[in-house]
This record gives C-alpha cells, sequence and structure tokens, in this order.
C-alpha cells in the first residue's frame, strides 16, 4: 500500500496535460478508485444520482446512449462518438504510464532488502568479538583489589592510631592550655576545653599519668571558677558578660538556684539604674525605645539562662520591673499633649508594642505583654480626646476669624465665600485629623490588629468619639449662640447666626453623611455596637439650623424693633407739626430691611410667595377701619348693651387672622424676611398703641406706614400681611389720637415719592 | 367645675387696667378702668358669683381722662387709685388720683341696672397724688397687707412714697428716690413686696429689675439684663420670700431667686410676643398667669419652684369658675380664677382674685 501511494504520488507530481482542472479530475478519480473520499465528497454525492455523468459512480451505459440518441443530431454523434475516442486512448495511456513505474518501483525495493540482509551478518560476528573482551578485562581488575587489600587495612589503623594520639597529647597538654586561657582571661574556651576532656579524664582516671592531668585540671577549673565567681560578684560589668558568667558557672556544675538569684539581683540593680536614668530623662521622646530595648534584653538572657525551676521567680522579677517601667511610660505618654505629628507617637507605641510582644516569645504565660497592649489602647483612647479637643479648639478659632471678617467691611462682602471657605476648613482639619488617627490601623503596626483597634477603636473611638462628637459639638456651640445672645446683650453679630446656621443646614443635607461615609470606609468600621445613625445626626444639625435661623431672624427684627420703639417711644405725637417727608428711621427700616436681604440672599435661596396684585405699592389705607363705626354709635354707658361691633371685629380678629408673630421660619429668604419685617412691624403697633396722637401725629404715622407699604411689600411671601399689619397701625394711630382728620391719600403719595 | 362656659363681659371702651379688689374678701371681684380719648371713661365693678357662674356689674364714671392704671386699698373697699392721661394745653400727662367710691353703687346697681346705666354714678376724689415736679405716674402701689395710709408711685425715674392722711383726703410725700443714670431713665412696671414687714419694693426699668429698702430709700439689688428687652411686669412669689416671676418684651417669663440674680431659676418661653403682665395665684403660688400681646393668656402649674414642691394636689373644687375668662389656655383641666382684657388683639392684664376660695 506504501509504495502504491506513493505510486500516486508520483502520478500527482507528473501532471498528464497542463489544464489544473483536469489534473484535478484525474486525481478524484483516483481517490475514488482507492477509497481516499476525504475531499469532495458532497460533490460526488450531487453527482451520484445522474446516471448519465460518464464519470459518476451509477453511471449507466444504456441509459447514456439512449439519451444521447434521443437528444443529439447524427452530427453531435458523430462530434461526441470522436471525442469519447479521444478520451479513451488518453486514459489508456495513462493506465500503461502508472503501470510501468510501480513496477519500476517494487523492483527497486527488494534490491533495498537484499542489501540489509548482507550487512546484518556481519555485525553479529562484531559483537561476539566485543563481549569476550570484556570478561577479560572484569577478570584483571578482580586480581588487582585483591592485591591492594591488606595495605588499605594498615593504612586505617594508622590514622587511627594518630588521631588517638593527637587526643593523648590535647590531654596532656590540657593544663598548660588551661592556664593560658586563665592568664587571657578566655574563659569560655577554658571551660570549653575542659569540658571536652572531662569526660575521658574521668573514666581513665585509674591510670596514674592520666590522673594527673585530671588533678590538675581541677585545681586549674577550681581557680578559673573562683575567678568567675569574683567577677560575677564584681557585677560592674556589661548585663552580655554577666550573662556569659553566668553559662559558664552553670557549665560548671554551680547550683543553678543560688546562681538564678544573684543573677536576678544583679539585673535588678542594673535596670534600676536604668530605670532612673529614664526617669531623669523623661522629657527625651525616643525613650520608649531604649527603656523596652533593655527589659526585653534582660528577660531574653534571663530565660535562656534560667532553668523552668526558676520561671515563677523570673515572672514575678519581669512583673515588677514591667510595672515600673510602664508606669514610666504612661507618664512619658500623657506629656505627649501636641498633636502635630501623630506618626511619631504611633511609630513609638508600635516600637514598644513590638518588643513586649517579643517578651511574650520569651515568656509564654507573663501578663506583660497585654498590659501593655492596655497601655497602647490608652494612649490611643487619649489620643483620639486630644484630637478632638483640638478640633473644637480649631473650631472656636476658625469661627473668631469668620466674626473678624464680618466684623472688618462694613459691608457683608461674600458670606458664601466665607461659608464655604469656613466649611473646607473644618472638612480638611477633621480629614487630617483622620488621616492622623489612620495611622493606629495601619497594617505596619503590630498592634493595630488587635481585636480592639479593629472593632471598637474605628466604631466606638474614631467614629463615635471623635467624627459624632465633632458633629453634636458643631450643632450644640451653634445653639449655645442662640441662648447665650439673647439674654446678654446680642454678642454674637446676626451675620455669624446666618453663616451657622447655613452650614448646620449643609451639614444636614450633605456633610454629615459625606464625613461618615468618609470614615467609614477608610477605618472599615464594622459595627458590633450601637452607633449613632446618620440620620439623628442631620436631625440634629436640622434642629440647630432652624434654631439659629429663628434666633437671626429674632435678632434682626429685634435691632429693628428696638428703632422702631426708640423712634415712638421718644417722640412728642400730640405737639408735633405737619408732616412733610417720611421720618428717617422709616428710611433706615427699609434700608436695614434691604441689607438684610442682600445678606440672607447671599446664603439662601429665594423661596415661594404669593403673587403680587399688580399695584401692590399704591394700597390706600382705610383709615377708619375700626374708628369709624364708633363715632355713628351714640355713647351709652349700658354695660349690659349689645357688644359694638368693634369690640365684636375685635373679637372676629382675635380668632381669624391671628399672626403668630415670633413663629418658626422656613430655610429661604422670603421666609426669614417675612419673620423679621412682622416683628418690626408687630412692635410698631403695640407701640403705637400706647401712645396718645394729635392731628399731625396721625398722618405722620400715615405717612410713614405708606412708605413702608411701597418698600416693604416686595420682601415677604403674602403682601397681605404687611397691608393688615400697617392697617392696623394706621387704624390704631387714628383710634388713639385726639383729633382723627387723615390726611388726603393723593398727598401721602406726593410726599412719599419725594423721599 | 360646673360648666366650662366661659363668661363673657363686654366693656364698651378699651381697657388696659384691671386689679382683684384685695380688701374684699367675701365677693371676687374686679376693677376695671377703660381708656377712651372721646368719651368720660368708666370704673367697672364687676362680681363673680360663682355658684350661679354669673357677674354682677356696676359702672362708676371716671371722668378725669383715661385709665392706665389702677388698684385698690387692700384696707378699705371703697377706695382705690387710679394713674390717668390728662391732655391739657396740647400736653398729655399721666397723673394719679386716690378716689372713694360713693356708697350708693353697690344697692343702685342691685335694684335696677337699667337705672343705674342711665345715671352713673361718680367717683368721688379723695385726693391727687401730685406728681407735676416728677413727670408721668406709671404706676401707684398700696402697701401689701398695710392699713391704707401709706401708696408708693412711680414717676418717671422717681419713687415716691406717700402718707395717706385725714382719711386719705391729703397725701403727703414722705420720702422719696431717684434712680440716676445715663440717657432718660424711666420706670416700666414696680412691685410692692409682701414679705419682709413691706419694706423692700421691686421695680423695672428698661431690661434691669432693681430692689429698694424703703426704710432707707437705695437700692439693695439690681438685675441687669434681667430680660434681653423692656421689662413689663413683675409679680412677688406670695409664699417665698425671696422669689420673683418677671416678664418683658422677649416673649420670656423668668423666675429669679433675689439672692442668686446672676441666673434666673426658671425660664418659660411660651408666649410668641410680648408678656404684658405676670401673676401669682395668691393661695397656690405654683399657678402663674402670664399675658401676652400674642392673644393668649397662660396659665402654667409652676410645681418644682413653689412653695409646695411636692406637688400637693390642688382639688379642683377649690377653684371657681371666673368672669371675663375667654378659655383658651391649655391648662384646660384646671379650672382658674383670673380675670384678663381682651383689648385690640391683644391681652394686657389680668388678675386673680384676692377672694379666698371655699
Amino acid at each position: 500500500a506504501h509504495l502504491i501511494s506513493k505510486a500516486g504520488s508520483v502520478i500527482t507530481t507528473t501532471p498528464p496535460d497542463s489544464d489544473p482542472t483536469g489534473r484535478r479530475r484525474v486525481h478524484s478519480m483516483l481517490k475514488l478508485y482507492y477509497g481516499l473520499n476525504e475531499e469532495g465528497t458532497a460533490a460526488e454525492q450531487a453527482e451520484s444520482l445522474d446516471p448519465c455523468d460518464i464519470n459518476g459512480p451509477h453511471f449507466d451505459p444504456e441509459v447514456y446512449l439512449n439519451k444521447l440518441r434521443k437528444d443529439c443530431s447524427l452530427c453531435e454523434l458523430m462530434d461526441h462518438e470522436s471525442c469519447m475516442v479521444k478520451q479513451i486512448r488518453s486514459l489508456d495511456s495513462d493506465m500503461q504510464t502508472l503501470v510501468y513505474e510501480n513496477y519500476n518501483k517494487f523492483i527497486s525495493a527488494t534490491d533495498t532488502i537484499r542489501k540489509m540482509k548482507n550487512d546484518f551478518k556481519k555485525m553479529e560476528d562484531e559483537m561476539d568479538c566485543l563481549s569476550a573482551n570484556m570478561a577479560a578485562i572484569t577478570e584483571f581488575s578482580a586480581r588487582i583489589s585483591g592485591t591492594l587489600q591488606d595495605q588499605h587495612a594498615q593504612i586505617t589503623k594508622l590514622s587511627g592510631v594518630h588521631t588517638l594520639l593527637r587526643k593523648l597529647q590535647f590531654l596532656f597538654e590540657l593544663p598548660a592550655r588551661l592556664n593560658k586561657c586563665l592568664e587571657l582571661q578566655a574563659y569560655a574556651q577554658a571551660v570549653s576545653a575542659h569540658r571536652r576532656a572531662r569526660c575521658v579524664l574521668q573514666q581513665y582516671s585509674h591510670m596514674p599519668s592520666f590522673r594527673g592531668i585530671q588533678d590538675d585540671c581541677h585545681v586549674i577549673m577550681e581557680q578559673l571558677a573562683q575567678q568567675l565567681r569574683q567577677k560575677f560578684r564584681d557585677g560592674g560589668s556589661s548585663a552580655k558578660d554577666l550573662s556569659e558568667c553566668v553559662e559558664l558557672l552553670l557549665q560548671l556544675d554551680e547550683p543553678a538556684e543560688e546562681l538564678c538569684d544573684k543573677f536576678l539581683s544583679h539585673a535588678q540593680s542594673r535596670l534600676e539604674a536604668d530605670l532612673q536614668g529614664l526617669e531623669a530623662e523623661l522629657k527625651d521622646s525616643a525613650f520608649t525605645d531604649t527603656g523596652g530595648g533593655s527589659v526585653q534584653k534582660t528577660s531574653e538572657l534571663a530565660s535562656k539562662n534560667i532553668p523552668e525551676m526558676a520561671n515563677g521567680k523570673l515572672h514575678v522579677f519581669v512583673d515588677t520591673l514591667a510595672a515600673r517601667y510602664f508606669s514610666l511610660v504612661e507618664r512619658r505618654i500623657q506629656e505627649e499633649k501636641g498633636v502635630g505629628d501623630n506618626s511619631l507617637l504611633v511609630r513609638a507605641l508600635d516600637r514598644f508594642h513590638r518588643r513586649l510582644q517579643a517578651i511574650t516569645k520569651l515568656l509564654p504565660g507573663s501578663a506583660v505583654p497585654s498590659h501593655g497592649t492596655e497601655i497602647v489602647v490608652r494612649a490611643a483612647r487619649e489620643r483620639i480626646k486630644q484630637y478632638l479637643s483640638a478640633l473644637q479648639t480649631f473650631y472656636h478659632d476658625s469661627l473668631t476669624d469668620v466674626r473678624q471678617a464680618l466684623a472688618a467691611p462694613r459691608l457683608a462682602v461674600g458670606g458664601a465665600k466665607l461659608l464655604t471657605s469656613l466649611s473646607n476648613f473644618i472638612l480638611n482639619q477633621l480629614k487630617s485629623v483622620l488621616a492622623s488617627v489612620h495611622l493606629f490601623t495601619a497594617k505596619d503596626i503590630t498592634f493595630s490588629n488587635k481585636p480592639y483597634f479593629k472593632g471598637e477603636f474605628c466604631s466606638q473611638g474614631v467614629r463615635e468619639g471623635l467624627v459624632v462628637s465633632f458633629i453634636k459639638f458643631i450643632c450644640q456651640s451653634s445653639r449655645q449662640y442662640c441662648e447665650s445672645a439673647g439674654d446678654r446683650g446680642g454678642s454674637t453679630p446676626p451675620a455669624l447666626l446666618l453663616l451657622l446656621s447655613r452650614l448646620c443646614l449643609d451639614y444636614e443635607t450633605s456633610t454629615i453623611s459625606y464625613i461618615l461615609t468618609l470614615t467609614d470606609e477608610q477605618f472599615l468600621v464594622q459595627h458590633h455596637t450601637p452607633v449613632t445613625p446618620v440620620t439623628a445626626l442631620c436631625a440634629e444639625a436640622r434642629e440647630a439650623a432652624q434654631k439659629l435661623l429663628n434666633h437671626y431672624v429674632k435678632v434682626q427684627g429685634l435691632i429693628i424693633s428696638q428703632m422702631l420703639r426708640k423712634s415712638v417711644e421718644t417722640r412728642d405725637w400730640v405737639n408735633t407739626i405737619e408732616p412733610r417727608n417720611v421720618r428717617a428711621v422709616m428710611k433706615r427700616v427699609v434700608e436695614d430691611t434691604t441689607s438684610i436681604d442682600v445678606q440672607v440672599g447671599l446664603l439662601y435661596e429665594e423661596g415661594v410667595r404669593k403673587a403680587h396684585s399688580s399695584d401692590s405699592s399704591k394700597r390706600t389705607f382705610s383709615v377708619y377701619s375700626s374708628s369709624r363705626q364708633q363715632i355713628r354709635y351714640a355713647p351709652s354707658y349700658t354695660p349690659s348693651a349689645p357688644m359694638d361691633t368693634n369690640l365684636l371685629s375685635n373679637i372676629h380678629k382675635l380668632f381669624s387672622e391671628r399672626i403668630d408673630i415670633f413663629s418658626p421660619v422656613e430655610f429661604n429668604k422670603v421666609s426669614v424676611l417675612t419673620g423679621i419685617i412682622k416683628i418690626s412691624l408687630k412692635t410698631f403697633l403695640e407701640c403705637v398703641r400706647i401712645r396718645t396722637f394729635g392731628r399731625y401725629g396721625l398722618q405722620q404715622i400715615q405717612v410713614d406706614c405708606h412708605y413702608l407699604q411701597m418698600y416693604l411689600w416686595r420682601f415677604v411671601s403674602d403682601e397681605n400681611l404687611v397691608h393688615f399689619l400697617l392697617d392696623e397701625i394706621v387704624g390704631s394711630a387714628a383710634h388713639r389720637c385726639l383729633d382723627p382728620s387723615p390726611m388726603e391719600q393723593s398727598v401721602i403719595e406726593v410726599i412719599c415719592e419725594r423721599g | 367645675m360646673d360648666d366650662d362656659a366661659p363668661v363673657i363681659y363686654g366693656l364698651e371702651f378699651q381697657a388696659r387696667a384691671l386689679t382683684a379688689q384685695t380688701a374684699e374678701t367675701d365677693a371676687i371681684r374686679f376693677l376695671v378702668g377703660t381708656q377712651s380719648l372721646k368719651f368720660d371713661n368708666q370704673i367697672h365693678i364687676i362680681d363673680f358669683d360663682d355658684e350661679n357662674n354669673m357677674i354682677n356689674k356696676s359702672v362708676l364714671l371716671h371722668d378725669a381722662g383715661e385709665i392706665w392704671h389702677i388698684s385698690g386699698s387692700p384696707a378699705d373697699k371703697a377706695v382705690l387709685t387710679t394713674c390717668y392721661s390728662k391732655t391739657s394745653e396740647n400736653r398729655v400727662l399721666t397723673c394719679a388720683a386716690v378716689w372713694r367710691m360713693p356708697p350708693e353703687w353697690e344697692s343702685g346697681s342691685h335694684e335696677s341696672p337699667d337705672d343705674s346705666s342711665n345715671n352713673p354714678q361718680t367717683l368721688e376724689l379723695l385726693c391727687h397724688l401730685d406728681n407735676t415736679a416728677h413727670g408721668s405716674v406709671a404706676c401707684v402701689l398700696w402697701e401689701p397687707l398695710g392699713d391704707g395710709k401709706r401708696v408708693i408711685s412711680l414717676a418717671e425715674n422717681h419713687v415716691l412714697l406717700w402718707d395717706l392722711q385725714e382719711s386719705s383726703t391729703k397725701a403727703t410725700i414722705s420720702s422719696t428716690a431717684t434712680l440716676e443714670g445715663k440717657g432718660q431713665l424711666k420706670f416700666t412696671a414696680g412691685k410692692w413686696s409682701p414679705h419682709h414687714n413691706s419694706t423692700q419694693l421691686v421695680t423695672a426699668n428698661d431690661t434691669a429689675i432693681r430692689g429698694w429698702d424703703l426704710r432707707s430709700m437705695s437700692q439693695i439689688y439690681c438685675i441687669e439684663n434681667a430680660h434681653g428687652q423692656l421689662v413689663r411686669d413683675l409679680d412677688f412669689n406670695p409664699n417665698k420670700q425671696y422669689y420673683l416671676a418677671s416678664c418683658g418684651d422677649d416673649c420670656k417669663v423668668k423666675f429669679w431667686d433675689v439672692r442668686h440674680i446672676n441666673e434666673p431659676v426658671k425660664c418659660l418661653e411660651e408666649h410668641s410676643h410680648w408678656v404684658w403682665s405676670v401673676r401669682y395665684n395668691h393661695s397656690h403660688d405654683q399657678l402663674l398667669l402670664t399675658g401676652s400681646s400674642d392673644s393668649r393668656v397662660i396659665l402654667s402649674n409652676m410645681v418644682s419652684i413653689s412653695s409646695e414642691p411636692f406637688g400637693h394636689l390642688v382639688d379642683d373644687d377649690d377653684l371657681s369658675d371666673n368672669e371675663e375668662n375667654q378659655q383658651e389656655d391649655k391648662y384646660t383641666s384646671l379650672s382658674l380664677m383670673y380675670l384678663r382684657l381682651v383689648q385690640y388683639n391683644s391681652i394686657h392684664f389680668h388678675h386673680f382674685s384676692s377672694a379666698q376660695f371655699s
């Protein structure tokens, strides 16, 4: 099959004609023959149904012939026949070529196989020869190793003797060496040398020569131990020397307990000195490092040296020392008041904590590390408190700044600007504080994965203790402005009240939730314990804002009222001249109201007002609204007489149109101004009611009221309110007038328009 | 209390002056002075009959001028003082005078009310408290629990102590005190303390409250800025000698212990406009009545700072209903004893009756 396929490939490489379609056809036919129908199957299936396809598998000569005969003319048949003959001929020649070439290849393959058979025979002979040689080599090698066996044993023995001799030499030289070490104070070397030799000497002590050596050594070691003890007692040397000393003495079989006690007492005196030093230099900020270090080192050494039986003693020792150390550390931390750089403190605490963790590894049962953690926790708490108070003072300071800024220029320039700068200041400060506090929970700080710092510190400490407390503080201090200012002469400038009110409102709408979200994100707060919800804070802020705004309205209203009251009370209304002008105080009222309007407009939105009537500024007063009827009624002194309509109308007013004067206002400009104007006009009314007017006094009030009417309606939400109050004022003045003859409306208008 | 219906009494003139008649202990009696610039003013005597829930009224003519303040003598129920304004030569001056009610008024009004209305009787003038040297009088105070011989008038910035002699027909100034200071100082209200043998007086001017010792006529304490605005009225707690209530234009009612004047003991902010008057109930000092130009009268039950701080409950039966009471106060569960005046839209004065509750 291989050969045939090769032959096929040969055929394909030798194209029968240059026409590519013809070549493909031949190729496919061959494939068909050999059952290699991997390509063109679809085409075949399409063709296969046609019995007239001469190349198809279902070709039926009879059908084909009949078809040809039926379809074609003679001439066509002739042509077809000749074409067919030509095709048959070419197919025959193709077939011949193929058969010939395949035959040729078959012959050359037979030749190749025959040649291979010959070559294999030669190779077999060579292999036999090789195996014989290998057997000879093995034999020789065995013989050589047999000869060398004896010499090897001798060499081994000799080297053993050599080692022994070396050991003996060491033993003989030992006294001298020990002496030399003693002279050089190389105690460690001496002890290790002696220890190496001790067992051997012990074993061979029955032999006199060894015995001599042992005795010598003994004497020397005794001397050495003496020296060591001396050194230990002196105690002047460093902790390291001391511990080395102890180690050596232990190796020399000194009683461990006694040593332990001595060692601890030495260590204690040393640490005592350290602590005193610390106490002396309490101001030095880097102390946490050194102190922690010394304690750690000592306990490290101690634990290394002292076996279990002394563990209890060690604990007591460490605990007492640590207690003193901690008290020092705490005092030091308490002195850390400045809030400038938190990272320094956090780093120091971290180092401190790390050292104590090391002690845990050395003394698993000790309470020291947990005490240490407590100190860190306390320090963190203290820190939060300090930050809170720092924030509070900052807030106060910035308010003072704002106050100055408000006081400096006469005009209330840039209330909005001040507000944004204030709130930005506060927010930035809060953010920087949060960043500082965040250091406590940084990943590379060892104590940050303690449960306290993961849970309580974030939620109770930072969120509640710092952020929430601060927001509450803002609200509370704002409220205080309302309370203190009212009684004691209004020390808070009204503009500040307005500003704070807007600040609180902003907090309510956005800032609080922003800050809390920020905190929660930064600290990944998990609320194990209930925390103050955002809504509660918002409500508090809103309440504060409302209170401030109400207070602002009250203060501003009272300022204007005061002006009006003084102007009414100090004037002699009976003996006044005919009005020629609007009184200056009314102009001042309008001016002030306008400036308040500007001030409020900078911070609050416009708000809604009722539609104005077209002639808002030109409206005549019914001067006689209340007094006219009284004239008509003849005076009667009957107490039981039917109540006059005046009283009825008053009672009617009492129930229908009561105006709440100091009512809460909404957070918009119109409502604020309505409140202020209400307060002012009500005061005007009340003052008018307790005065007595002459004819011109009434007319002056008429002029004043008309003037106010012209300018005030635009500020309020419902102009009818202004109309109502002004009507009441003029009506009351008319009632309190000795000679009520009102002025002509046209004259009033002329006077008012003149200015 | 039998019924809740308020008893309404209408005056044809506006009024600002009202007092309970302190000398009258049998009936519940109030005096009201009217204000009218054009007509003759009147004094209405109003008796409340709490058994029948009715009022009896009488009218006396007060032709001197409109009445700004009225107070009855504690000793003689027929004697009273008024402060009235007098207009002369284009000048308005508030004067004070002592009056006696004509003896027949009581019988006359009872027999034929219609007749009395046609022929109102006129008050009999006993004497003027001549104040031409001192200016307008703000109020006249009788010596509480006294024998009706001593009165104090507050005129501008002067305190004048008068002795009434010859059955009140002659008044002489026995001592004076003057408030000195910057600007035009003017007393707005005052109260003669019923404690300390009636030797103390408290006055209000602008935002300050001052206490005076009448023996030396000197100031003994001063509460500066007691209220944010003008102080309108004062009253002493009838049972606790150092306790004082004040009210003012800042809508607040404050309670003071005059031994500790730095801070008020308590502060109420119920009203929404100026508080014009404040009165303690004479026998139940936890009850306090305040009237304001927000058209409301509020009765407060201040048990915590009363002389009975442990909640001695007031039996409703002890209290009788009152006249001219438009009931819109908050404490409807307690019926109360007060009279109030409705003027314009504002309530200016009210008084607890001095009659004993029986």
